[in-house]
C-alpha cells in the first residue's frame, strides 16, 4: 500500500490508536505485527523473501557474536601464559571463522537481491550482444517480481551483519526484535537505510503519549504527503508525456525535463521520507535524516553528503572504506607511487571512487542508464577534485569573491544544473537516447515553445502549472526558513497556528492533490441514451 | 607524530592540524581524504588501518590518529 | 493548559470538517444549465405528496411519459424515477429506496437495461448515483455499479472525485451550492424540439441475445420486492426506435412476464394505436419522444391503466393532490411555453434543412 492511499491512512490510524492503548512493553510487538501486515499487503511471496533475510542475518550475527565471546573468554583465561604472537594468531584464526559466517550470509542475501534485480538485466545485455553478433537465438527473460523494498532492507540487514562482524556492537538476541528492525514499515518502501545501533535506541523502547512529538511527526508526515500529492504527482504528468515520445520533445523540452525531474524527484523522494520520519516520530521512533536541503549544495561531493544521506554513508562505510584499505588496493597505491611519484598517490583512490560509483549506479537500478549515471557522478567528483588548485588560483586572484552571496548563488546554481543534467539518465529509455536528447538542446533550441502554449499540451493546464510553481516556491521558502530550526518546531509552540496550518494544508491537498479519476466534463456529453 | 602532521599538511595545507579536533565533524576531511590518509599511514608507518577503525573518533584530530596508529601497531 | 490544547484541537477539527463540507457542496456538479439529467434523481426528495404510479428506468421513461397528462386526463398521480443509462441494479435499489418513502399502487419498469450485465461507465454512474441520499440502498447501488477504477470512498465524499473542478468552477456552482432549480416535471424531462426519424437502421446482429443472468436476478428481486409491498409491477418497452430492440429480446421478456404473471407492454407494437408519428413526435430522430409524443403516449397509457389497474384511483378533487398537481400543471404549462418559444426562435435563426 502506498503512503498516499486511503488504505495506508486507515492502517496507520488503527495502529496508532492501538499503540498508545496497549501496555507499553508490548508496543514493539505491535509494530512488528503491523509491519508484517503492511508487507503482507504487498504480496505474501514478499514475506518469504524478507523472512529469509531476517532469519539468516539474525542467525549469522548470533553465531559471529558467540564466536567472538568464545574467543574473548579464551584469551582472558590464558592472559598470563600467551605471548603477543600467540594471541595474534588465535585472533586471526577466529576472525577467519567469523568471516566465513558473515560471508555466507552476505553471499546468500546479496545473491537473492542480485538474482531478482539483475537477472533480466544480464539476460537482456547478453541478448544485445547476441543480436549484435548476428545470432538468431535470444535468451528468454525471467520476469522475476521484485519484492517491495528489497534493496533497502537487504542493505540495512547486511550493514548490521558487517557491524557485528567488526565488533561494533553485540548481536541482537531476540529474533522478533531483529525482524522488526528489518521490516519496520515506515521505511520499507523507500528507506532510509537505518543503522541498527541508531534505530534500536528508540525502536524497542516504551513510548508514552507525547503530544509535542506526535504533533511534530504529524505535521511532518502531512507536509510530506502534500509534497507528493500536489507537486510530485502533478509534475509526473508532463514528465510522462515528455519522455514517452522523446522524438517529439527535443531541444528546450530536454532542458525542461531536467529541471522538472529535479523538482519532481525531490518532492517525491523527500516527501516520502518526510512521511516515513513523521510517521515514525508519531510512534516515538527516531529515524535518521536522509536529506539536508541538498539543492543548496555548493559542489557535487557536498550534494552527495546531503542527498539520500543514508545510502551515501552506507556505500562509504561498507564499500568505499573496506575497498580502499584492502591489501590489494594498498599494494597498488605503493606501486603507483613508486612509479608515478606524487601523482601516483591518487591512482588507487580514484580507482576506488569509480568502483564505488559503479556499484552505486548498479544499486539504483538494473540498467545501463544507472551505471552510466553512477560513473558520470564519479567522474564529475574526481574532475572537481583535480580542479581544486585551479579554483584556488582563481580565488587568489579575486580574493573578495569567495563567500559573497552572489558567488555562493553561482555555486549552488552550478551544482543544481550539473546534477539535473546527470540525472536525465534516470528518465529516458536508454543511454544513447539520453545523449541524443541532450545533444538536441544545442542543435534544435527553439525558445518559442516557452510562450506559444506548447507547455499547455503536456497534460497540465495553466492553472496546474501555477500550482506546481507555487508549490515549488513554498518548498524553497520552507527550506530557507528551516535552516536553523525546522518550521514545525516553531509552529508547535503556537498551537493555533499549527492547527490552522495543518487544516489549510489538508484543504489544499484535497483540492489540488493529483489523485482519483479526473473530472472530465466532455465524458458527460449526452449522446445516445 | 611529526611525520603524521606532514602527511596531513600535504592533504590540506591551509588547515591547523595541531589544534583542530573536529576534522570529521566539521567536514574538513572528506572520504577521499580519509582513504588517502589511510594509504599514506600504511606506507609511512607500516600500519594497516582496518575498515572498522574508520570512525569519527579516530580521525577527528591528529592526536586521535596518532593514538590509533600506536594502538594498531602494538596489537 | 491541557484543556485549552484539546479545545483548540477539537475546534480546528470541526472547522476543517465544516470547510470540507462547504467545499463539497461547491465542487459537486450542479447539472443546472448543462446535462440536466444529472439533477433528476435528487429531485424526487422534494416531492410533498405520494404517488400511485412510479416509473423506474432509463431515458426511455423520463423522456417518454408526461405525468401531467396522466393527472389532467385521468387524475392519476405519478412520478418518474428515471436517469440516464440507468442500469438494472440501480433501478432495483431506486425501487427499494422509493418504497421507504411511499408505497405506490403500480411500479412501471422499462426493460431496455436488461441488455447490460456489467457496469458501463463511470460518468453515467455518477449521474445516476450522486443524487441519491445516503442510505443502505445507495451503498448497495454503488457497490453493484462501480467500474474498476472507482472507489466507494469517492461516493461518500464526492469532493474526492470532483476536486479537479477547481479550475472550472463558475458562478452557477456558488449559486446552487445549497439548492437546485427543478429541471423536470415529476421526473419528466421536457423537450419540444422536432427532428423527424428517417432511415432508422436495423440492429446489427449480435453474437449472443441471451440477457445476462445478473439482470434476471435483479428482475426477480424486483418482482419479489413489489410482491412483498403489495405493489403491482408492470413491465414496458418504450417506443424508441433506437437503440434497436431485437425480436430475441422481445421473446425473452414475453416469456418472463408470462412466467411471473406480469403485465408487459411493448409500445413498439402500439405506435400506430397510440397515434405516434415519428416525423413530428421525436426530438432526436427516433431515440426519444418529444413533448408531443410523450403526451400522446401518456394519453394511451393512462387509459390502459384505467382499464387494467383498477387499484390506481382518480385523485382529482382530493387533497392534497388537487393543490399539489394544480401547481405542477402550472409549472408544466409555463415550461412548455418557454421551451416552445425558444425552439421557435432557434428555428427562425437557422431553419433546419
Amino acid at each position: 500500500m502506498s503512503f498516499a492511499s486511503a488504505q495506508f491512512l486507515a492502517f496507520f490510524a488503527v495502529l496508532f490508536v492501538l499503540y498508545y492503548l496497549i501496555p507499553r512493553r508490548h508496543q514493539w510487538k505491535l509494530l512488528l505485527v503491523g509491519s508484517v501486515f503492511f508487507y503482507f499487503f504487498a504480496g505474501w511471496y514478499c514475506l518469504v523473501y524478507i523472512g529469509v533475510t531476517a532469519v539468516t542475518t539474525w542467525l549469522a550475527a548470533r553465531k559471529i557474536g558467540a564466536l567472538q565471546a568464545r574467543q574473548d573468554a579464551w584469551l582472558r583465561e590464558r592472559r598470563e601464559e600467551l605471548n603477543k604472537e600467540a594471541r595474534k594468531a588465535r585472533k586471526a584464526a577466529d576472525k577467519k571463522v567469523r568471516w566465513r559466517w558473515a560471508l555466507g550470509s552476505m553471499l546468500l542475501n546479496f545473491g537473492i537481491l542480485a538474482v531478482v534485480k539483475y537477472t533480466d538485466f544480464v539476460l537482456g545485455s547478453v541478448n544485445g550482444v547476441l543480436s549484435a553478433a548476428g545470432a538468431g537465438t535470444q535468451l528468454p527473460l525471467a520476469n522475476l517480481v521484485l519484492p517491495m523494498g528489497i534493496s533497502f532492507y537487504t542493505f540495512q540487514s547486511m550493514g548490521y551483519l558487517i557491524d557485528v562482524y567488526w565488533g561494533k556492537y553485540p548481536p541482537e538476541r531476540s529474533l522478533g526484535r531483529f525482524a522488526l528492525f528489518v521490516t519496520f514499515f515506515p521505511q520499507l518502501i523507500q528507506g532510509p537505510i537505518s543503522r541498527y545501533n541508531d534505530l534500536s535506541q528508540t525502536l524497542y523502547a516504551e513510548h508514552r503519549w507525547d503530544s509535542r512529538q506526535i504533533a511534530m511527526g504529524g505535521m511532518r508526515a502531512l507536509w510530506g504527503l502534500g509534497k507528493k500529492l500536489i507537486i510530485a504527482d502533478r509534475l509526473a504528468i508532463p514528465l510522462r508525456e515528455l519522455t514517452a515520445a522523446p522524438e517529439e520533445y527535443a531541444g528546450l523540452y530536454v532542458l525542461a525535463v531536467m529541471f522538472l525531474y529535479a523538482v519532481q524527484l525531490y518532492a517525491d523522494f523527500t516527501g516520502g521520507i518526510d512521511i516515513t520520519i513523521g510517521v515514525a516520530q508519531m510512534l516515538g521512533v527516531k529515524v535518521t535524516e536522509n536529506f539536508e536541503r541538498p539543492f543548496f549544495s555548493k559542489n557535487i561531493a557536498e550534494y552527495w553528503r546531503r542527498w539520500h544521506i543514508t545510502m551515501g554513508t552506507w556505500f562509504r562505510d561498507y564499500v568505499f572504506y573496506p575497498l580502499s584499505v584492502s591489501k590489494g588496493v594498498l599494494k597498488l597505491h605503493q606501486k603507483a607511487r613508486a612509479r608515478l611519484g606524487e601523482a601516483g598517490k591518487r591512482v588507487s583512490v580514484y580507482l576506488c571512487t569509480m568502483i564505488l560509483w559503479f556499484v552505486t549506479g548498479l544499486w539504483h537500478g538494473a540498467s545501463w542508464n544507472f551505471i552510466v549515471w553512477g560513473l558520470l557522478n564519479g567522474v564529475v567528483i574526481l574532475v572537481s577534485q583535480e580542479c581544486e588548485p585551479l579554483y584556488a588560483r582563481f580565488h587568489g586572484r579575486f580574493p573578495g569573491l569567495k563567500g559573497t552571496f552572489g558567488y555562493r548563488l553561482f555555486e549552488v546554481g552550478r551544482t543544481f544544473v550539473l546534477m539535473s543534467a546527470i540525472r536525465v539518465l534516470d528518465v529516458y529509455r536508454d543511454v544513447p537516447l539520453t545523449f541524443r536528447q541532450v545533444g538536441t538542446v544545442f542543435t534544435s533550441f527553439r525558445p518559442s515553445v516557452l510562450w506559444d502554449g506548447s507547455f499547455l499540451e503536456l497534460g497540465l493546464s495553466a492553472g496546474d502549472w501555477l500550482i506546481a510553481a507555487l508549490g515549488a516556491a513554498a518548498l524553497v521558502v520552507c527550506s530557507l526558513l528551516g535552516r536553523r530550526e525546522p518550521v514545525r518546531q516553531r509552529l508547535v509552540r503556537r498551537p493555533s497556528l499549527a492547527w490552522g496550518g495543518c487544516a489549510a494544508l489538508v484543504v489544499c491537498m484535497v483540492i489540488f492533490g493529483v489523485y482519483g479519476i479526473g473530472f472530465d466534463a466532455t465524458q458527460f456529453i449526452y449522446n445516445q441514451f | 607524530m611529526e611525520e603524521l602532521l606532514d602527511i596531513l599538511k600535504s592533504l590540506h595545507p591551509d588547515v591547523d592540524f595541531e589544534h583542530c579536533d573536529s576534522l570529521i565533524d566539521d567536514k574538513i576531511l572528506d572520504s577521499i581524504d580519509i582513504v588517502s590518509l589511510v594509504a599514506e599511514i600504511n606506507d609511512a608507518f607500516d600500519v594497516a588501518v582496518p575498515a572498522e577503525e574508520i570512525i569519527p573518533e579516530n580521525f577527528n584530530s591528529a592526536q586521535a590518529l596518532w593514538e590509533m596508529i600506536q594502538r594498531l601497531d602494538e596489537a | 493548559m491541557r484543556k485549552k490544547l484539546i479545545f483548540t484541537g477539537v475546534l480546528w477539527c470541526v472547522l476543517l470538517a465544516v470547510a470540507l463540507w462547504l467545499l463539497n457542496a461547491l465542487f459537486m456538479p450542479k447539472y443546472m444549465s448543462e446535462i440536466p439529467e444529472g439533477a433528476l434523481i435528487a429531485e424526487y426528495y422534494n416531492e410533498t405528496a405520494d404517488h400511485d404510479v412510479v416509473f423506474i428506468g432509463d431515458c426511455e421513461v423520463y423522456e417518454n411519459f408526461s405525468p401531467d397528462v396522466l393527472w389532467r386526463e385521468y387524475g392519476i398521480t405519478s412520478y418518474i424515477r428515471g436517469s440516464a443509462q440507468q442500469l438494472i441494479w440501480q433501478s432495483y435499489y431506486l425501487m427499494e429506496e422509493t418504497l421507504k418513502y411511499e408505497t405506490p399502487k403500480v411500479m412501471v419498469f422499462n426493460v431496455l437495461s436488461m441488455q447490460y450485465g456489467e457496469p458501463q461507465s463511470e460518468a453515467y454512474n455518477r449521474l445516476n448515483l450522486d443524487g441519491m441520499r445516503l442510505s443502505p440502498q445507495k451503498l448497495a447501488a454503488v457497490e453493484a455499479s462501480m467500474t474498476e477504477e472507482e472507489s466507494m470512498l469517492s461516493y461518500l465524499f464526492p469532493l474526492l472525485r470532483y476536486h479537479t473542478r477547481w479550475s472550472e468552477l463558475t458562478a452557477e456552482d456558488v449559486k446552487y451550492m445549497f439548492h437546485r432549480d427543478p429541471v423536470s416535471d415529476s421526473g419528466y424531462l421536457m423537450n419540444v424540439e422536432v427532428r423527424p426519424a428517417e432511415n432508422v437502421p436495423e440492429g446489427a446482429p449480435l453474437a449472443d441475445y441471451q440477457f445476462a443472468e445478473v439482470c434476471y436476478d435483479y428482475l426477480d428481486k424486483m418482482v419479489e420486492l413489489c410482491e412483498n409491498h403489495g405493489v403491482e409491477l408492470v413491465l414496458i418497452k418504450a417506443p424508441s426506435l433506437y437503440p434497436y430492440w431485437y425480436g430475441q429480446w422481445e421473446e425473452q421478456m414475453e416469456d418472463y412476464a408470462a412466467e411471473k404473471g406480469l403485465k408487459y407492454i411493448n409500445f413498439l407494437e402500439l405506435i400506430d394505436e397510440a397515434g405516434l408519428d415519428f416525423s413530428t413526435d421525436t426530438y432526436d430522430h427516433g431515440l426519444h419522444l418529444n413533448l408531443y409524443g410523450a403526451e400522446k403516449l401518456s394519453h394511451w397509457f393512462g387509459s390502459w391503466l384505467r382499464e387494467n389497474c383498477p387499484q390506481v384511483a382518480d385523485r382529482r378533487g382530493e387533497e392534497p393532490y388537487e393543490t399539489v398537481w394544480n401547481e405542477k400543471s402550472e409549472a408544466y404549462a409555463q415550461r412548455k411555453a418557454q421551451l416552445e418559444a425558444a425552439w421557435a426562435a432557434e428555428q427562425k435563426e437557422e431553419p433546419e434543412a
